[in-house]
Parts: C-alpha cells; structure tokens; sequence
C-alpha cells in the first residue's frame, strides 16, 4: 500500500486567530434513492431527515445534506474500516454509490463572534442565525474555491475544502481575519 | 446581486449556478428517422426570445441539480423557477411564447 504518511500531516493551512484546522476524519459520499439514504444513515446511528441543506449529528458522526440524494457522511478517522464494513451490509442490494472521499478534502473550523462576518469576505449567503440556523449545511463558494460550510453553532463554522483549495482558502480568511482585528 | 430560487435549496446568489441552455428539447425518439435538417435542428437551433424564456439551471456549487427557470430575457428578471419534469407554471404578469419565425 502506498505511504499516506506524508498525506496524514495534511496540507498547508495559513494561521489565523479565528481559523484553525480540524484533526483528519473520515468522509464517505453517498448517493442513492431515499431506502438507500435512511438504511446508511441509520447504519451510523444518525436520524433520517430529508430536509434540505441541514445536518444530522450524533455521537461524533455526522451526514450532511448536499443535495436531493446526495449526503456526506463525516465520522472519526479510526472509524472507517468499520464504518464501511457496515455501510456495505446495510446497502446490500439498494442500488447507491458510496466513495470514499477522505483524503479529498480538510476541515477547517472558523470560530467566535466575527465568524460569519469573515466568512462573508469571500462568500455571499445570508449567514445571519435567521437566515442560516445551527445545523444549516450546504456547498456554496468561498472566493474562488469550493466549500461545504456547515454552522455547527451560532458563532462556530465548519468547513469542508478540497486538499489543493486548503492554501488559497486558508488564506483567504486569514487576510479578512487581519482587516477585522486591525 | 442576483437572487435564484433553487427548488431544492431556495434563494441563492446566482454565482453558485451555471446556465443550461433553453429548456424542454425533446430528444427525438428514433435518430435513425430523422433527416438531417431534423436532426440539426434538435442539436442546435434554439430560440433567441426577447421576452419571457424557459431555460434550464444548475446549481452547480449547491446541490448539483439541474432545474428549470423562466427568465425575462430583456430584465433578467426569474418570473419562476421548477423541477425537471414540471409542467412550466404561468406568472402572473406573462405568458411564456415562442419566438416567431
């Protein structure tokens, strides 16, 4: 098997007070019909919701909704042998596609008061608690990159970024960050 | 700037979606029959309408669906926005029409 070691450290993450970057996990894409959807997501212990754009968590697992039969499963690292053994049981027979996206992309967390004001430097939603409750999650952009932004509180985001955006991203948030605290 | 209302998803800045071309082009059923001009006309004549035209979106960076939309071509105003497969509803205030000939 290749060396991941290298991988495992994770890739360049600018500093900044309000952003830090979370510690690896492990991420599988799923994507099916609606049995194929409540059987993998009660497989991991998590409630079945349909409702769009919002996210499910319990006991350090969570699936977020990223569209109509679309959901990313987020769990700990050292879960993802088990975690695919048992997601292949229980998806048996329902037509889905289930990918392990791990390594494809980094957390990052941006946290305190000003998180939605500096997360609006680079991308547009409405991320007012009104408009964008805890618990909301969807893929939107952040300047030029991609990201699934997912309020996991009122003053704390958690952030999806594809590894070679991690840079730019990081970046990014950290120039915003020195604008707010100057 | 511009607000769409994704089906799925609700209002969101339109830099997330991408343009899918006109709407509701039946792919003949049988290309073998179909005579050239036929089939040109499937592959690229669309209607340049000012007015009132069904197109179709896709939130590319939000939940990746394709939907339909009814844009006024001369404000870029989105009258209405529906899923693939929804018969297109009627705003209030125009009629959806062809272009002429």
């Amino acid at each position: 098997m290749r060396d991941l070691s290298a991988a495992r450290q994770g890739p360049y993450v600018a500093a900044s007070p309000l952003v830090r970057p979370l510690s690896p996990m492990t991420r599988l894409l799923l994507r099916g019909g609606a049995d194929a959807r409540a059987a993998a997501l009660a497989a991991l212990g998590l409630p079945f919701t349909d409702t769009a754009c919002r996210a499910v968590c319990a006991s350090g697992r969570a699936g977020l909704w990223l569209g109509p039969d679309e959901r990313l499963l987020l769990a700990p690292q050292s879960q993802l042998m088990e975690l695919s053994e048992r997601l292949s049981a229980a998806l048996a027979g329902r037509a889905h596609s289930l990918v392990d996206v791990t390594h494809r992309q980094c957390a990052l967390e941006v946290s305190g008061p000003q998180a939605g004001v500096l997360l609006n430097c680079g991308c547009p939603l409405d991320l007012d608690p009104s408009a964008f409750p805890v618990g909301m999650c969807t893929r939107t952009v952040l300047a030029k990159a991609e990201i699934v932004l997912w309020r996991t509180g009122e003053h704390s985001f958690h952030l999806e970024v594809w590894r070679s955006f991690a840079a730019y991203v990081s970046k990014v948030l950290a120039q915003a960050a020195r604008e707010l605290t100057a | 700037m511009l607000l769409i209302n994704c089906p799925y998803c609700g209002e969101r800045p339109e830099l997330e979606f991408v343009h899918g071309g006109q709407a509701h082009i039946a792919r003949p059923g049988s290309p073998a029959e179909c005579s050239d001009q036929q089939w040109a006309d499937y592959l690229y004549r669309r209607d340049n309408i000012k007015g009132v035209h069904a197109e179709r979106w896709r939130h590319t960076h939000g939940c990746g669906r394709f939907f339909n939309a009814l844009r006024d071509t001369t404000s870029d105003q989105f009258l209405a926005t529906y899923k693939i497969g929804e018969q297109p509803p009627v705003p209030a205030q125009a009629q959806p029409r062809k272009a002429t000939a």
